[in-house]
């Protein structure tokens, strides 16, 4: 029995952290419920997110995702259900907890009254780490995601792509074993996008676990090894993005646009031509497992589209039959 | 059972300060960036400006005053220290009411913090450390400045500055608590009002003594008389028991207002 206990083994409690087992998944949520006053945001989910996994939610705006993601960061107490984060409980062990957590919210919290490298030296001394240590981490992490140039620059003049950088930069700060990410590339050009992508992907490589949120169906796809769909704090789908497409879509969709203003009218033209019809405010999806067959029926039947788009399936489409809508704002 | 928990304890109080110094050191690092060096010299201003027109103006009319011991003091002698209180009063509550109002509300600086294994009780002890270095800036200048006009000696002022920072301790606690109930910058008027109203009633220019006994009742429930008191006794140098008692009435002060800070930023930020 060791009676005295140095600082770090408390801030640590590894004792109960050793006791996930592979097998235990790191995040583990049953019947989790998050209200505000009378309104309730999540509505019951059960989610299991396993060591090294890369995890997403998708949902459109007001689905629940962020208010989870509060939640897992035990920033947020659970109004229902169970949460077991890294085998401990977030309302007792808050703390611990976060310890082992990086954090990348959906608004930027930088502080804007300091430069980009304090922004990660002052993080790391919240966590406890030494003044030594904090530096060299600001500059590893600097160099991973390409801010070294604006080191010493203020935060406030950093293009957005920059700051939602930093701010991934900042969640890694302390070596976490767990990333949570809401909307990690919401707002950035494709070019920062495919960065974040990247970097994100190199991490998840390290073995870090990754929950992230998305209402992109290219990142989920890219990046998530499992998913759920969530819709006004319902879980309505679970799976990777192939197994879904697979249950939810067809192999291919066939896009349809007429240049007459009632498309509505087509949509009974169109029946009994693939396995389902979708209608959206400027086209006419065609769910088929051989697009081509598809459209060749369509001519057949002497309609004119003034364009056709035969693509694979995706996860928007899955989301489309899940929710009916769109997930673009 | 003691040899268990004793140093576990200890550990767990030293890795709160550890956390609640990340956070002040977090405002040092934003104060090098600032010209915020300015915002204390023109602070420090204040109460000199008081003391040179109140204490050395007055004063040459009152001339002298009588202390409960029998000594003769000059008036400015009399003001300085309330003086100084005011001062420790201003300088914590500056930076505890609007300063920390607008890193919660607008900077939402602790969001991000919060995030880390950073609590609130730390957040709001680390606020209140860097009331306190600001508001020792302050003191260690006015001390000097008593001591070079003669109002006080060298010994005394030493002894007094510990006693400022309890000054300091008891606003900045009461500060940060009153922040978290603050709507909007308009509810800073509300507590400049007060402010003001403390700074002239509080035994500052005429003893607590020669108010009317009901004032004189209310004045004693109010947290800067204790701090005038404190700080007169210490530096005309008369001791009594009754400095313990405004102590303990300072510290009871800062621990309430800390306690309902921490709180309140709990109830406010984690939602
Ligand atoms: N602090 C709060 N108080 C009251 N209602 C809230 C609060 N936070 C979130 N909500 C509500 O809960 C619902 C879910 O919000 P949440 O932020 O979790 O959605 P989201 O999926 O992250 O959406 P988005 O894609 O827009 O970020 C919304 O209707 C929102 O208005
Ligand atoms: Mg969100």
């Amino acid at each position: 029995m060791v009676l005295r206990k140095s600082l770090a083994d408390l801030s640590y409690p590894r004792v109960r952290v050793l006791d996930v087992s592979a097998a235990e998944p790191l995040i583990a949520a049953h019947g989790l419920v998050k209200r505000f006053g009378d309104f309730t945001a999540v509505a019951g989910i059960d989610v299991d997110v396993r060591a090294g996994e890369a995890f997403g939610f998708l949902g459109p705006n007001g689905a629940g995702k962020s208010s989870t993601m509060r939640m897992i960061g035990c920033v947020s107490a659970p109004s229902g259900g169970t949460l077991r984060i890294l085998g401990m409980d977030p309302v007792r062990d808050g703390p611990a907890i976060r310890a082992r957590l990086g954090v990348c919210p959906q608004q930027d919290s930088l502080d804007q009254d300091i430069t980009v490298r304090e922004n990660l030296t002052v993080y790391a001394r919240y966590f406890g780490i030494s003044r030594r240590q904090a530096r060299q981490r600001a500059d590893e992490l600097l160099e991973f995601v390409q801010l070294t140039e604006r080191a010493n620059d203020k935060v406030e003049p950093l293009s957005g792509g920059m700051k939602r950088r930093l701010t991934i930069a900042r969640a890694l700060v302390n070596d976490p074993a767990i990333v949570l990410l809401d909307e990690p590339t919401t707002g950035l050009d494709p070019q920062a996008r495919h960065l974040v992508w990247e970097r994100l992907f190199q991490l998840k490589q390290r073995g870090v676990t990754l929950v992230l949120t998305t209402h992109y169906m290219d990142e989920a796809e890219q990046l998530c090894d499992r998913l759920v769909v969530m819709d006004g704090g319902r879980i309505g789908a679970e799976g990777s993005p192939r197994q879904l497409i697979e249950r939810y879509a067809t192999r291919e969709v066939v896009e349809l646009r007429f240049s007459d203003a009632t498309l509505d009218s087509y949509l009974g033209k169109l029946e009994g031509i693939g396995e389902r019809l979708e209608l959206l405010p400027d086209r006419i999806l065609l769910y088929a497992d051989d697009g081509d067959l598809a459209v060749a029926a369509v001519h057949e039947r002497q309609l004119r589209p003034s364009s056709v788009l035969v693509r694979r399936s995706t996860l928007e489409d899955v989301f489309l039959h899940l929710t009916g809508r769109t997930l673009v704002d | 059972m003691v040899t268990l928990v004793l140093p576990r304890l200890a550990a767990r109080a030293e890795q709160r300060f550890q956390r609640a110094a990340a956070v002040t050191g977090r405002n040092v690092t934003a104060a090098r960036h600032f010209g915020y060096w300015w915002v204390l010299v023109s602070g420090f201003f204040e109460p000199v400006l008081y003391l040179l027109s109140i204490g050395v103006g007055v004063g040459a009319l009152i001339k002298s005053f009588t202390l409960p011991d029998g000594r003769v003091i000059p008036y400015a002698a009399f003001v300085a220290p309330a003086m100084l209180a005011a001062s420790a009063m201003n300088g914590a509550l500056a930076e505890t009411t609007m300063n920390f109002f607008g890193k919660m509300k607008y900077l939402r600086l602790y969001d991000g913090v919060l995030a880390t294994p950073v609590k609130p009780f730390e957040i709001a002890l680390g606020e209140l450390m860097w009331a306190l270095v600001r508001g020792s800036i302050y003191s260690v200048a006015f001390l000097g400045l008593m001591v070079a006009m003669g109002l006080t000696s060298a010994g005394w002022a030493l002894v007094a500055l510990p006693a400022t920072v309890i000054v300091g301790l008891a606003f900045g606690g009461m500060g940060m608590a009153i922040a978290t109930y603050v709507r909007s910058w308009q509810d800073f008027d509300y507590i400049m009002v007060v402010q003001f109203a403390l700074f002239l009633f509080s035994g500052t220019f005429a003893p607590a003594g020669s108010y009317p006994l009901v004032m004189q009742i209310v004045v004693q429930l109010t947290p800067l008389y204790h701090g005038v008191e404190l700080l007169r006794g210490l530096t005309t140098g008369v001791l009594g028991w009754g400095l313990l008692g405004h102590t303990a009435y300072l510290i009871a002060f800062a621990s309430i207002g800390l306690a309902i800070a921490s709180r309140r930023m709990a109830v406010l930020l984690y939602k």
